[in-house]
């Protein structure tokens, strides 16, 4: 496993390098929740209802923007070559890619995303319900993220194809990411059911994710 | 430990690009591959380490680990040099030699052997194509495999370092590996067998 941990540390090292773009998605996240109260109107009633939406697809939007590089940019400079030769299974490369991804582009949103609750004129306890339900979230995003990074790799030039591939799919967690937010705040329906399908949906991903990204990867070479 | 290939067929698009080839490699062997553009030296490279799937054929290799895939026992030398610009030299390098295996030189060793041990700190996007190239050697170094994939090794090499890389070749081969490379150029080592690959039709 010695390969492995050399594959994480490597990627978190080179996300918070210069031009490894950790901190862009926060930045973009930031310009997304702040731009919606412009568009809105200052309502405040109005942004604490829908601010854990805008909160969501903020993150949704933000953790899409960096899911290019993920694969592509070591398919480009043939480092993909060289961990496909690897002695590790290839699923479990992906995956430990996929969390190097994870804890370095959207662990910093879950972080990031109280501080922009105060924007939207939410709660103390919303604010926690919305970061909670991001925390068990995001890791979906990114391992369903991870399928489509590994076929836009593999289809070769579909870097552009990434987003409008990968959006569908993330349909789901977004529904029970909000509706887990909005239960909490208020109500009818109590918190742990949507947060539970979240949460199934998030360990779902975690199985599926590394699997059919190295099946794709695999059926990649030519 | 023996390399064997037999009756192996490469397509990619529609083109056929190699049919029924077969070699078969000992240990301390070197294979040179020659021949034109397109000819698909790079490709059989390639499907040696498992990277191009073959449409037909056999790729085996008896006397080593029988845990182990052939890939998992080649180390390959592309075009690209799998080198991260904002890593130092010496980040590079430890990461390869710890992801790619186990039983190689010390990385300092390694990077003294190739020439860089003075750049060790410096950003790898700092580097010339040269040294970019010599830093990708060092991974060789860094991890043990047998069985070397080399691409074009001496491209963007100057006379120096073609002599430092055939000497690194000869150390191999004496220590019982096995290297295939894919070349136009002299290798500067006696005795080497090759096999020429046809015309692209």
């Amino acid at each position: 496993m010695e390969a492995l941990a050399a594959l994480l540390l490597r990627d978190m090292r080179l996300a918070v390098r210069v031009g490894g773009g950790a901190l862009v998605g926060v930045l973009f996240f930031l310009i997304v929740v702040t731009i919606v109260p412009l568009g809105v109107g200052p309502d405040l009633a109005l942004l604490a209802r829908i601010g854990p939406a805008i909160l969501w697809i903020g993150a949704l939007l933000a953790s899409l923007l960096a899911l290019d590089r993920l694969l592509a940019a070591d398919h480009d400079d043939g480092s993909l070559d060289l961990i496909l030769t690897g002695r590790a299974p290839l699923e479990l490369a992906v995956a430990v890619k996929a969390l190097a991804h994870w804890v370095t582009t959207s662990l910093p949103l879950v972080i990031a995303a109280p501080a922009l609750g105060l924007f939207l004129n939410l709660e103390p306890g919303a604010i926690g319900a919305v970061a909670l339900t991001l925390l068990v979230g995001t890791p979906a995003l990114t391992f369903i993220g991870l399928i489509g990074a590994a076929l836009a790799v593999a289809l070769r030039r579909g870097g552009l194809l990434l987003p409008v591939l990968v959006l569908p799919l993330t349909i789901p967690i977004l529904i029970f990411g909000v509706s887990a937010s909005n239960a909490a705040i208020v109500g009818p329906v109590p918190f742990g059911a949507p947060f539970a399908i979240l949460a199934a949906l998030t360990l779902m991903s975690l199985v599926i994710g590394p699997f059919a990204a190295a099946a794709a990867l695999r059926h990649g070479l030519e | 430990m023996r390399l064997s290939a037999c009756d192996l067929v490469c397509v990619r698009g529609d083109r056929r690009v190699f049919a029924d080839l077969g070699f078969h490699l000992d240990a301390g062997e070197l294979l040179a591959i020659r021949g034109p553009n397109g000819a698909g030296k790079t490709s059989l490279l390639r499907s040696i380490a498992g990277l191009v799937r073959l449409a037909a054929g056999r790729i085996e290799l008896a006397g080593a680990d029988p845990e182990l895939t052939v890939a998992e026992q080649s180390h390959y030398l592309g075009h690209h040099d799998a080198l991260k610009p904002s890593l130092s030299v010496a980040e590079n390098l430890v990461f390869w030699a710890r992801y790619l295996g186990t039983g190689g030189m010390r990385p300092a060793e390694a990077l003294e052997t190739v020439g860089l041990a003075t750049l060790a700190a410096l950003p790898a996007g700092y580097l010339s194509a040269g040294q970019r190239r010599r830093l990708s050697v060092a991974r060789l170094l860094a991890a043990h495999r047998p069985i070397w994939l080399l691409d074009e090794p001496t491209s963007a090499l100057d006379a120096a370092a073609q002599a430092r890389l055939a000497d690194i070749m000869r150390r191999h081969l004496a220590g019982g590996g096995l290297i295939l490379a894919a070349t136009h150029g002299p290798l500067g080592l006696d005795g080497t067998r090759e096999l020429v690959l046809g015309d692209s039709p």
